[in-house]
């Protein structure tokens, strides 16, 4: 596999050999990305966490509405610190992806195209990417501050009362990602560590 | 006797919550940029790039280092000749969490309910508060805001004492290369080693409390440390899981005397963010 990206660091502007993408998504754009490749993100996207993604499904089980269409979007795994007043949204970086794994196919399967995380994800996941045609990026962990920076308008859509984990829409420029699982089958957890274990 | 306002330990924990979520320590900001020369990925030294720009943002522009700004961790030693006035020591603590993650800009990640409910306390309170008498007058308070993904990725083990250190080092590795790339490497292993089921996992979160790549004052745990910390970074996860030499920083293990059936051990993980600050009054 070939790791894509190149870095020239200059700071808060962070120059990456990456692929730009606009959401929301196509199958044509998830079939051209290929675990390790690197992603530029603009456009729109939703915040959801565990307590969302349940509610979701709540929904989907009764076929009631919910509330964003899912088709084509990428869910942001995000659960920001309050803003600072003037700015647009606080610390906003992955939240760990696994607890989602629960709630993944059944989100691909009624039209998300990707998620936005960090960690490994199951074999059930990875199944259901490939067979609806999604991929799943991870953002750095622990990144909250630079990441944030990338989110241009934040607002809450849907469940004020959780707080943190209220669905948001943000709009994204050049947020940056990283292709960990595509629709055919690779691993960037698994192909990276074989490549430097000792 | 030494008269101490409650209200003044409310203020320093206020001040100590809002310092820790934004500027990262120099020992883990150092090791941090010592790794990115010792990286060989280039995909390893961009993650890496991320962190340290990442650390520059949020001290520019208060912008909590990470959105998990998590458990309010406290050890504190109190001095026996500290006499608290104007309350208690507890509620001093709690009500400094709470007006520094509301005056901070912090987020609230507590629920009260652990099962059924789940509702958010709005003020990140309560902490988790671990005390100590010791001789003297002061108040010694260290602090650590305890991020969810990588508590999520501890274990503890009651080994056998046949086990030995070729067991503690096989339950110690494995564990991490299980958690594998969900506590936000590069990491810091906190290790705990004796005691009884619920002392060894407080030795391996106090041993995240140290300072990064201080090593353990007994020369074989100190060495102890380094071999494992080698073994880790040899599993090749790397910098996010995403592959190269850096999965952890420092592995820091924290010992306490053991009943002869037993050897217990604990594993305790902090990601890359290994916020920790303390004060003494």
């Amino acid at each position: 596999m070939q790791l894509t990206g190149r870095l020239t660091g200059e700071r808060g502007r962070l120059k990456l050999e990456a692929k730009r993408i606009e959401a929301p998504l196509h199958d044509d754009d998830i079939l051209s990305l290929k675990a390790g490749d690197n992603v530029l993100i603009s456009g729109v996207i939703y915040t959801a966490r565990d307590a969302a993604h349940k509610k979701f499904i709540e929904l989907i089980d009764k076929k009631a509405e919910l509330p964003l269409d899912l088709k084509g979007q990428i869910i942001y795994y995000v659960g920001p610190t309050p803003a600072r007043p003037g700015q647009v949204i606080g610390s906003a970086g992955p939240t760990t992806s696994g607890r989602m794994d629960a709630y993944t196919p059944r989100m691909l399967e009624n039209g998300m195209k990707a998620c936005i995380g960090k960690g490994l994800r199951s074999s059930e996941v990875k199944e259901a990417l490939q067979e609806h045609k999604g991929i799943y990026l991870a953002a750095v962990g622990g990144a909250g501050a630079l990441l944030s920076k990338k989110i241009k308008k934040c607002e809450v859509v849907a469940y004020p009362e959780l707080g943190p984990e209220a669905v948001h829409r943000l709009e994204v420029e050049d947020f940056p990602a990283t292709v960990i699982n595509d629709a055919y089958g690779n691993d960037l957890y698994a192909e990276g560590a074989k490549a430097y274990a000792r | 006797m030494r008269d101490l306002a409650a209200s003044t330990v409310t203020e320093t924990v206020a001040e100590m919550c809002k310092e820790a979520n934004i500027y990262l320590g120099d020992d883990v900001s150092g090791a941090l940029r010592r790794s990115l020369e010792e990286e060989e990925s280039p995909t390893g030294q961009e993650v890496l790039k991320q962190l340290i720009a990442n650390l520059e943002i949020a001290a520019e522009e208060q912008i909590p280092i990470c959105q998990d700004t998590g458990f309010a961790v406290f050890f504190v030693e109190v001095g026996q000749e500290v006499h608290l006035t104007g309350g208690g020591l507890t509620e001093a603590i709690n009500a400094g969490v709470k007006k520094g993650y509301t005056e901070g800009y912090l987020r609230k990640s507590i629920v009260d309910d652990p099962l059924y409910d789940r509702k958010n306390t709005g003020d990140n309170t309560p902490a988790v508060i671990y005390t100590d008498i010791v001789p003297g007058d002061k108040l010694k308070i260290s602090f650590a805001p305890k991020g969810g993904g990588s508590e999520n990725m501890s274990a503890v083990k009651m080994l056998k004492p046949a086990d030995g250190e070729e067991g503690l080092i096989d339950f110690v590795v494995n564990h991490v290369k299980l958690a594998g790339p969900n506590p936000c490497p590069p990491i810091v292993v906190g290790v705990g080693i004796g005691g009884t089921f619920d002392r060894v996992a407080v030795l391996a979160k106090k041993a995240l409390f140290r300072p990064v790549g201080q090593p353990h004052s007994d020369i074989k745990f100190a060495d102890l440390e380094k071999r494992i910390l080698k073994k880790i970074n040899d599993l090749g996860v790397g910098p996010q899981g995403f592959g190269g030499r850096i999965f952890a920083l420092a592995v820091h293990i924290e010992t306490f005397p053991s009943h002869i059936a037993s050897l217990a051990a604990a594993v305790n993980i902090n990601c890359h963010a290994s916020r920790h600050v303390e004060r003494i009054i």
